[in-house]
């Protein structure tokens, strides 16, 4: 069973595709591999800056031989078809087998497809790969047409079996596969050849290059620690750092250094950002949270220990804190001068999006949002408003504009600098949140208010707009602003109706006016018809006889204005349906991450349509509730009993409704029962009808449910003693009309017609 | 390494010395030697001995100096490294060679960066360019954590696949002269050798003009005027490239693709010059790149029907 080495050899591959590309190889070599009839028993992939790996053991030499049958002529089928079928076949009569199946016995023909052997196949399947290799980004150089990562030098395509290393003759566009690399670009540049994938590895530790990544990470983060350790540092942990980092050499060494005492006052996240976005450099906090230390990762020892190297960084990093320090100083001079509004004016000149106008327009709409929505999450409707005003200020601040990733946090440091209040400082950072299904929910009030107004604001502009997201383009992370809305109702058990809320909204970003102002407007279209009255009734009384031209003039005024203004009334009421119509689509969208959302949750998706049924369907609180206590009820026996009891009660009514075509909706009376488990079925009726009502008013699901309960073994004994289709056409009609009564009953609850099961 | 450390000569002591080094490195490695362009660019990548001649399929090897311009830049002087007129250095090789990141390393070597004792890293960094029409990947150069040159294999130029493709280095000049002289603010940066009878510093030369364009830049350009003459070089450069391309005076077969470019040039200066006196705005600007592009990919399309740009006659084709 031979093994393989391959090596893709290229100029530096981007940090962020190294992982992804490696797991790629693999998978592409081993299918190509068992498509092609081969197995393999272990397979794994390395990558490093300059070269992609795949090892695999236990390749089988050769694909297995097969047999293609090929079909002829029934056994005693004329000669003549025997004749043609083995001239087609090159055979002779000995040759061919019989087989049998249904219908009877025929002649085949048994062809050998020999197998081939694993190099052939390898020098295949690798080629196809590298062609066809999936880059997100891929290019051509010099005058080739290949295309990969970066231009591709060099490749080793290596079959070992005990016999030795055998090279799998492989050429691509002029690129010969071989058994020859390359170390370190720096430290050992010379080439050598490798004879199997343990002397490859070897080989290639002592010409410094540490083939796998998780291994060049695990140096750098253990190294990383007992430098800051040693003076009694903690690093800050960053994943997605580390990751790069070890992407971006092949030989780590780490350099730890110090940050000049000038910039140990800027805000840590500051720090941290600069360094790790300039720099990709690793952060040393001491006891108190304060960052004081820095940690790069070079690509080489040097005969100074690095300490070139660290001086050149240490250099950078001075300019670079140079300029984050010139950025602070100078926001925190805007806010104690002017205040954080004071920021905020140049917003005005920021365009959101070109159809929903500048930042500081979307500012006021939240404005007045969080205001209406502060007392439902109990905060105060004035700080909310004055929160909202400034959340957003710090994009207007040189440190954002130099960091983007910053908002939020600079918010919450200038805000406190102008002396906000505590809440409303918060609310900078919070107002963004949840930014993913595992980020925080905010929890203080005014946070909230501003982050459901700031969420609301976005949606109902792009559904004002008709930018919805469509299959997985959701440029705009609408997806992403309804969870965020549904999990702070939620998270708050807040009573918020979203179908006003979003008419509202849509209506306002169509048309730049609130739906109250209708109101106003109608008031106003009123003054304007009495005093075109007026002055109607004052000509008639010869009032204005001395100045008949100017009353004249008045009245043509007067009608052109109520002309107008009823156009303008028309035009708006059209765009009133024109919200609801929109707001209901928005609700619907809203509805459908909530499903998904719930499904993590246990609850599925046929329980929540059961209560969207219902009124108050808005209300996503009172939604998550009823459909919570639904889905406990379902999981109980009673649940599911009376819910098979209601499916038959209302499939026997629906199919009588339709023979007969009537709907049978009233008139259920007891004293046309026949039956005890007729009459006990009317009383349970009566009682769960009259505990339904005022539970559910009172959104006491369990109530509710427990009522509804409570009729699962009068309906089953109907069910069991009682025949509906009598021949008796009064004693029938009156006992649909008592299944109708359940379909009701239960209706008040959930519509359990939705349920599947 | 250590061949190419031994080597290396010692530490150059001036700017133009880090800028004669890296003439006499790539002269020595085959390229034409070119002078700076004669008009005001952005980035030496205007140049049209890299933007046309990195089209069509005529080989090319070409190094230069390029004088570049970015009103947005200036800082009255001011600023240790932010100037709004500044030098690139600039090689396109077609095709890019196979042993182009050696080339670049051993240029390095050159100026004096000792790549035994420095950490050299390329690091990923696609380049794009809206007014040209032109993409390519590459990285940028990291020396000890700090950028020194832009490395890129163009695969798009003015709307047009590169083929064969070219290699593209850029090297901020002043930047790179400052961390290997290691000066902190680029005025007092040695411009001539410091024992010179005269020596000059950088800020001898340019303190005064980057004062003056400051303020020319930010506060003085007639905006009126430029937005004239954008309109005007935009006008004529669609102009030039509508004429036949067959000449009646000479007889021959002339397409003015060149003169062409040089109004795409400096309607792309124009509007840079516009958008430093703030009369731009956000939604403007992109209408603005997209009308210097048309023009790029308008000089590109009549390029590559050129001699030069590959262009066969049908007569010789045939």
């Amino acid at each position: 069973m031979p093994d393989v080495l391959i090596e893709l050899f290229s100029e530096e591959i981007p940090a962020r595709m190294q992982t992804r590309a490696a797991e790629d190889l693999r998978k592409l070599v081993t299918d190509g591999l068992v498509e092609a009839g081969l197995s393999y028993a272990h397979a794994r992939a390395f990558s490093t800056p300059r070269r992609l790996v795949l090892a695999l053991e236990g390749l089988s030499a050769e694909s297995p031989t097969l047999r293609e049958d090929r079909k002829g002529p029934k056994v005693g089928a004329p000669q003549q078809a025997l004749d043609g079928f083995l001239r087609s076949t090159g055979l002779t009569m000995e040759q061919l087998h019989v087989h049998e199946d249904k219908k009877g016995a025929f002649y085949v023909a048994h062809f050998q497809k020999p197998g081939r052997p694993a190099a052939a196949i390898l020098a295949e399947v690798l080629e196809k790969t590298i062609r066809s290799f999936p880059w997100p980004k891929s290019m051509r150089w010099g005058s080739g047409a290949l295309r990969w990562v970066r231009p591709l030098h060099s490749i080793i395509a290596l079959m070992v079996t005990e016999a030795g290393a055998e090279v799998v003759p492989l050429d691509i566009d002029g690129i010969t596969a071989g058994n020859t690399t390359r170390g370190h670009r720096f430290m050992a540049p010379g080439a050598f050849t490798v004879s199997s994938f343990e002397d490859y590895a070897a080989k290639l530790k002592r010409a410094f290059v540490v083939l796998d990544a998780a291994e060049r990470a695990d140096m750098i983060e253990h190294e990383v620690k007992n430098r800051a350790f040693a003076l009694g540092l903690e690093p800050i942990e960053d994943k997605g750092l580390l990751a790069e980092v070890a992407g971006l050499v092949e030989w780590p060494v780490v350099l730890m250094g110090e940050i000049g005492a000038e910039f140990l006052d800027l805000p840590p996240e500051v720090l941290q950002t600069s360094m790790r976005e300039h720099q990709k450099f690793f952060s040393l906090k001491d006891a108190s949270g304060r960052i004081v230390r820095f940690v790069t990762v070079a690509n080489r020892e040097t005969a100074d220990n690095g300490a070139t190297i660290l001086k050149g960084n240490q250099k950078v990093l001075t300019a670079r804190l140079s300029d984050a320090k010139f950025f602070w100083e100078n926001d925190l001079r805007v806010v104690r001068n002017e205040g954080l509004t004071g920021m905020a004016e140049g917003l005005a000149n920021v365009t959101f999006h070109n159809k929903l106008g500048s930042q500081k327009a979307r500012i006021d709409r939240i404005a007045a949002l969080a205001r209406e929505i502060a007392p439902l999450v109990g905060a105060s409707p004035d700080l909310a408003e004055e929160a909202a005003r400034v959340a957003k200020a710090d994009l207007r601040s040189s440190m954002v504009g130099e960091f983007p990733e910053l908002q939020g946090t600079m918010g919450v440091y200038y805000a406190k600098a102008a002396g906000l209040p505590e809440a409303v400082a918060n609310a900078c950072k919070a107002h963004y949140q949840p930014l993913g299904p595992s980020d925080e929910v905010p929890s203080e009030p005014v946070s909230v208010a501003v982050a459901l107004a700031d969420k609301i604001d976005t949606l109902t502009g792009f559904w004002a707009i008709d930018e919805k997201p469509t299959g997985s383009k959701d440029p705009f992370a609408l997806r992403r602003a309804a969870l965020g809305v549904i999990r702070l109702v939620l998270e708050r058990d807040a009573s918020l109706p979203l179908t006003s809320n979003l008419a509202n909204h849509i209506f306002l970003h169509r048309t730049g006016q609130t739906l109250a102002s209708i109101e106003a407007m109608q008031a106003e279209y009123d003054r304007v018809l009495s005093d075109s009255n007026r002055i109607h009734a004052e000509a008639e009384r010869g009032l204005v006889e001395q100045f008949p031209a100017a009353a004249e003039a008045a009245m043509v005024a007067k009608k052109g204005d109520l002309v107008r203004m009823k156009d303008h009334n028309d035009l708006l009421l059209a765009e009133v349906s024109e919200a609801v119509v929109r707001a209901a689509d928005l609700l619907a969208f809203f509805h459908d991450r909530l499903k998904v959302f719930l499904k993590d949750q246990g609850i599925r998706h046929d329980v929540i349509d059961a209560c969207l049924a219902m009124p108050g369907n808005d209300d996503l609180t009172l939604l998550v509730k009823r459909a919570e206590a639904l889905s406990a009820f379902l999981k109980t026996d009673d649940g599911e009993n009376l819910l098979q009891g209601f499916k038959r009660a209302n499939n026997i009514l629906t199919q009588a409704e339709a023979k007969d075509g009537v709907e049978y909706s009233f008139g259920a009376e007891a004293k046309f029962a026949e039956t005890d488990e007729e009459r006990a079925l009317f009383a349970a009726l009566d009682q769960a009808e009259a505990q339904i009502a005022p539970a559910m008013a009172a959104e006491d699901f369990a109530a509710a449910m427990s009522a509804m309960a409570a009729l699962r073994a009068p309906i089953d004994a109907f069910f069991t003693a009682v025949q509906i289709n009598t021949d008796n056409q009064i004693v029938r009609r009156n006992r649909l009309n008592l299944l109708h009564r359940i379909r009701t009953t239960c209706a008040g609850v959930a519509d359990l017609t939705k349920l599947e099961g | 390494m250590s061949a190419r450390a031994e080597n290396s000569p010692v530490r150059p002591r001036s700017f133009q010395e880090v800028i004669l080094r890296l003439q006499a490195y790539w002269a020595a490695k085959g390229c034409a030697i070119l002078q700076p362009y004669d008009m005001e660019v952005g980035a030496g990548t205007f140049h049209p001995a890299t933007t046309l001649r990195s089209l069509g399929s005529q080989p090319w090897a070409a190094a230069y100096v390029q004088p570049s311009r970015r009103p947005t830049d200036g800082r009255y002087g001011e600023n240790p490294n932010r100037l709004q007129h500044y030098y690139q250095y600039q090689v396109l090789i077609k095709p890019s060679p196979p042993d182009l990141q050696e080339l670049y390393l051993g240029s390095l070597d050159a100026i004096g960066i000792d790549t035994s004792l420095h950490d050299i890293r390329f690091v990923e960094d696609d380049w794009e360019s809206p007014t040209l029409g032109a993409w390519g990947l590459g990285w940028e150069v990291w020396c000890d954590g700090m950028e020194v040159s832009q490395f890129t294999y163009f695969q798009q130029v003015g709307g047009h696949d590169c083929r064969p493709v070219s290699g593209e280095l850029t090297y901020g000049l002043e930047r790179l002269a400052m961390y290997v002289l290691g000066i902190d603010h680029v005025m007092d940066m040695p411009f001539n050798d410091p024992g010179s009878p005269i020596p000059l510093t950088y800020g001898d030369i340019f303190r005064q003009t980057e004062q003056e364009y400051s303020r020319h830049n930010f506060d003085g350009a007639t905006t009126e005027m430029l937005l004239r003459h954008f309109e005007d070089a935009e006008a004529e450069c669609e102009k030039l490239l509508a004429f036949e391309p067959q000449d009646p005076n000479s007889g021959k077969r002339i397409v003015m693709a060149h003169p062409a470019y040089d109004q795409c040039i400096k309607a792309s200066h124009l509007f840079n010059l516009l958008d430093a006196r703030g009369v731009i705005s956000v939604t403007e600007r992109q209408a603005y790149i997209g009308r210097v592009r048309a023009l790029a990919k308008k000089c590109a399309d009549a390029f590559v029907t050129t001699t030069a740009g590959g262009w066969v006659p049908e007569s010789a084709a045939s």
